[in-house]
Order: structure tokens, then C-alpha cells, then sequence
């Protein structure tokens, strides 16, 4: 996916956007809930495309949403990245 | 000397992390006069793993424990002595805390990923909730020992007790809803009944007997009278949505009996702007309410009078009361960042609102809509008054 990698503020808010309201399913640690688990060994046979299409268009029949109202692509794409090699802290 | 004995006594205490218990020792040391608990509840201060012990009679902070693992969707039930707070945990951890001593009274690991529970109607039994592996476990609610458990293959959502040692809960991957009867608490009996897709929670009425399961998958609400498991579910609220597209759902309402307020129901739609409010006598629907976003908890104040809104993000700044005599929202608050929970006071004088993003529970009245105190919290999220000991579904 295009665009720059999103500033440091936006960063921040996107770590604290994930493990909060991402961990409203995924859990805040996120090993998973109602939503599957984000850790990198979940996620390692993943290939990018698809996850990062499923945060931006979401997965119809299930309980995960678009987030492309509230997300670019480069945002997608940087949060995706940190999920697979283990997601900073706040 | 004297001096190194305070270092020391201040580093246990904050090596601890968690405070003396000023409820029963004063300064000098000598027992502090005895207490009730009927006016303390629990903050869950998510991201610590610990809870706050309030008292809503004070509006203060007792103390706090801490020690009680992953609380990304804590959930809380009380012992009918209201004396324990019953916490259970994202990691499986279930916690039993001592509001009184202000510690951990026993605590199990009883699931890879669990969800919630609920206490039976003698207040014996402790059961939980689990995703992961998916069913409900039934616990001694004295000593926390494992009696029985009952397998689901799919996510338990929406455990409920009802009257008769009975627990409702509704299977999110399956789209059933069992009652599980416990009068043999070592032999589970269990009835099965088709409820929906992606049943996302469910409520138990106040008097304990329909077990309601809010659908995601579908536009609906899958009814079941517990006095009359002859007759199965039934839809209500069927096609809400009249085929209109819903919004991004970006956190799952919470169902619980808070939605009755008299002979109605008020409950969230699922990716609309919608209060739904259903006739509990004949289950029709008979309006709707318009909100300001998609309804998270919808709360009835204990006197029915009013309905507390709070909403998924982004819409989580805000909180509307809804006038049931009118039928509409009488106020629009903005009580602080992600509003994620509200707690009324026994009789609902006063809301309690956790404010996840500015780090605070605020405490408002209900009748002026004015602050009435603002407690500093880590992250709060859940909050939990001791009367739900003695409401069924609680």
C-alpha cells in the first residue's frame, strides 16, 4: 500500500488506537477475544495483503469492521508491520 | 532507626502496590469499627491488571489491588455476603478479592481466554465464561475449586443466571442459546435452542425469566421464556435494520437486565444510530430513539425514569440520557475521553462514568447533571457497585 509512513504523534495515537480499541476484541495484549489473536506468531504464515486488507476493508460475515473511515493505507500498512514483529507498547 | 523503618515500611508499601486497608486498622494500629460493604464497589483499572475499591457513599478511593492479570474485558460479579468481588479476566484469571481486608482472597487460572461469569441464585456457585477453550466452568464460590464444566466447542457470550440455580448464555460461533441447570453442580443438565447468527451477548430480565441474545449476524433479538423452555426462542426486533446497510461496528454493545425499565425494554442497535425499545408484555417494538452513535451500554437508571447512553468509538466522548416519560434524549453529555463504562448508585442518585482516556471515573448526579467529584483511575474501564449481589442477572 502507498503513501508516507505516518509522524511520530500520529504513531502514538495509532499504539494507543490499537491496543484500546483494536483490544476491545483482539484483547489489550492482543492475544485475541471475540477476534482472533495479533500476535506475531498468529500472524507469521499471514501474508501482508491480506491483513492489511482485512483492518482497511474489514471481513464481511464477521465481527471485523472496515476501518477505512479512520485509517489511511500507510497507516494500515505501518500497523500491520509492527503487528508481525511484535507490537510497541504504549 | 526510626527513620530507616518508615523507608522500609514506605518501599513494602509501594513494592506492594497495593495500600493498607484503612477500613479496618486506624493509624495507631487499633481496629477500626467495623463496616458494611453495601455501599463499596471496584473500578477495573484495565491496563495495571489491578481494580480500585470505591466507596459511593464517601465518593473516594479505599485502596487497591493489583496482581490480577490481563483486564482487557474485566468483568465483575459479587458474593450475596457482598463482602468478595469475583473478577474475571481476559487471561482466564479468575480473582476473588476481600473488599473488606483489600486483598486477594484466592485467585485460579481456569481458561486460556475468558470473558466474564456469573454467581448462582444461592450465591454457591461461581461460573465463567470462555472463549478460549470455548464453555462455561463451575466453581465452588468459597474456595474457587473447579466442580464441573460444560464444553461448547464456540464462544460463551452472555452468561446469565437465572432463578433455580439455572445459567442462560448464548454460543457466538454456533448461534444457540443453552441453559445450563446446576441444582447438581458436579452434573450440568443442559438444553440447547436455536437462537441466531453471531449471537454478540445477552441479558437475563430483571425478574429472571426471558434470556434475551442480541445478534450481530443478523437484525434481531432471539427470545426465550425460561418458564416455558417448551416453547423455544422467537424472534423480536426482526429486520430492525429494514435492509439498510449497517455501519462499522467497532465495538460490540454489552446486553445486561440494566435494558428494562419498567414494561419496556431499550436496547442498542447494532450499527445504527438507534435506541430500540421493545414492550416487555407483548415483546413488539414500540419506537426507536434516535442517539448519537452506535449505543454501548444503554442503561436504565434503577427508577426507570431514565436511560444512560454510552457509545462505540469514534463517538465515545459522549453520553445521552434518554427520558422514557418522553421517549427522547433530555441531555448530551460530554463526561470525559472514551467513556467505557457507567455504574448507577444503589437506588440512582448518582451515575459513575470511567473516562479511559483522561485517566478518571467521574461522578455526576442524575437529577442536575452536574459533577459531583472526579476520582483519579489508571485506564479505568469496568466499574462495579455492590448491588448487583442481589439483582437477578447481575
Amino acid at each position: 500500500m502507498p503513501g508516507a509512513e505516518p509522524g511520530p504523534a500520529r504513531q502514538q495515537e495509532l499504539l494507543h488506537l490499537v491496543r484500546q480499541d483494536c483490544g476491545s476484541c483482539h484483547g489489550m495484549r492482543l492475544t485475541g477475544g471475540l477476534g482472533l489473536p495479533l500476535t506475531p506468531e498468529a500472524l507469521r504464515d499471514k501474508p501482508v495483503e491480506g491483513l492489511e486488507a482485512t483492518v482497511y476493508y474489514g471481513r464481511p460475515g464477521t465481527a471485523m469492521p472496515p476501518w477505512k473511515s479512520i485509517l489511511s493505507e500507510a497507516e494500515v500498512h505501518w500497523i500491520v508491520q509492527k503487528l508481525m514483529t511484535g507490537f510497541p507498547n504504549e | 532507626m526510626k527513620t530507616l523503618t518508615a523507608v522500609l515500611v514506605l518501599s513494602l508499601f509501594f513494592l506492594s502496590g497495593c495500600a493498607p486497608a484503612p477500613a479496618l486498622r486506624s493509624d495507631d494500629g487499633r481496629a477500626a469499627p467495623p463496616r458494611g460493604t453495601g455501599d463499596l464497589g471496584v473500578v477495573i483499572e484495565r491496563a495495571s491488571g489491578r481494580v480500585a475499591i470505591v466507596d459511593t457513599t464517601a465518593r473516594s478511593v479505599l485502596g487497591r489491588v493489583d496482581g490480577l492479570g490481563d483486564l482487557s474485558h474485566a468483568s465483575v460479579v459479587f458474593s450475596r455476603d457482598s463482602r468478595y468481588a469475583y473478577v474475571f479476566g481476559r487471561d482466564g484469571g479468575l480473582t476473588k478479592v476481600d473488599l473488606l481486608l483489600m486483598r486477594i482472597d484466592k485467585r485460579v487460572m481456569q481458561a486460556g481466554n475468558s470473558i466474564g461469569g456469573a454467581i448462582s441464585q444461592d450465591g454457591r456457585l461461581v461460573v465463567a465464561q470462555n472463549y478460549q477453550p470455548g464453555g462455561i466452568k463451575v466453581f465452588d464460590s468459597a474456595t474457587l475449586e473447579l466442580l464441573s464444566e460444560v464444553p461448547t466447542g464456540s464462544k460463551v457470550v452472555g452468561l446469565a443466571d437465572l432463578p433455580g440455580q439455572r445459567f442462560g448464555y448464548a454460543l457466538f460461533d454456533a448461534g444457540e442459546i443453552w441453559i445450563t441447570d446446576l441444582a447438581d453442580p458436579r452434573q450440568p443438565r443442559t438444553q440447547k435452542f436455536a437462537a441466531g447468527r453471531q449471537p454478540y451477548d445477552g441479558l437475563a430480565t430483571p425478574d429472571g425469566r426471558h434470556y434475551l441474545a442480541g445478534l450481530f449476524g443478523e437484525d434481531g433479538i432471539s427470545l426465550l421464556d425460561t418458564w416455558r423452555l417448551d416453547q423455544g426462542t422467537r424472534r423480536i426486533l426482526d429486520n430492525y435494520g429494514r435492509g439498510e446497510e449497517k455501519l462499522p461496528v467497532f465495538k460490540m454493545p454489552h446486553l445486561r437486565g440494566w435494558a428494562v425499565a419498567g414494561n419496556r425494554a431499550y436496547l442498542p442497535a447494532i450499527g445504527r444510530h438507534e435506541v430500540l425499545v421493545v414492550d416487555t408484555t407483548t415483546w413488539r417494538e414500540v419506537g426507536r430513539v434516535a442517539v448519537k452513535g452506535q449505543p454501548v451500554f444503554v442503561m436504565a437508571r434503577p427508577d426507570g425514569r431514565q436511560i444512560w447512553v454510552n457509545f462505540a468509538f469514534p463517538d465515545n466522548g459522549w453520553v445521552q440520557v434518554i427520558d422514557t416519560l418522553g421517549g427522547q434524549v433530555e441531555k448530551t453529555l460530554e463526561p470525559g475521553k472514551a467513556i467505557l463504562h457507567m455504574e448507577f448508585t444503589p437506588r440512582g442518585e448518582e451515575v459513575w462514568l470511567s473516562a479511559r482516556d483522561d485517566n478518571a471515573v467521574s461522578v455526576y448526579d442524575t437529577a442536575s447533571f452536574t459533577r459531583k467529584a472526579t476520582l483519579p483511575a489508571e485506564s479505568p474501564s469496568g466499574i462495579f457497585f455492590t448491588s448487583r449481589a442481589h439483582r437477578i442477572g447481575f
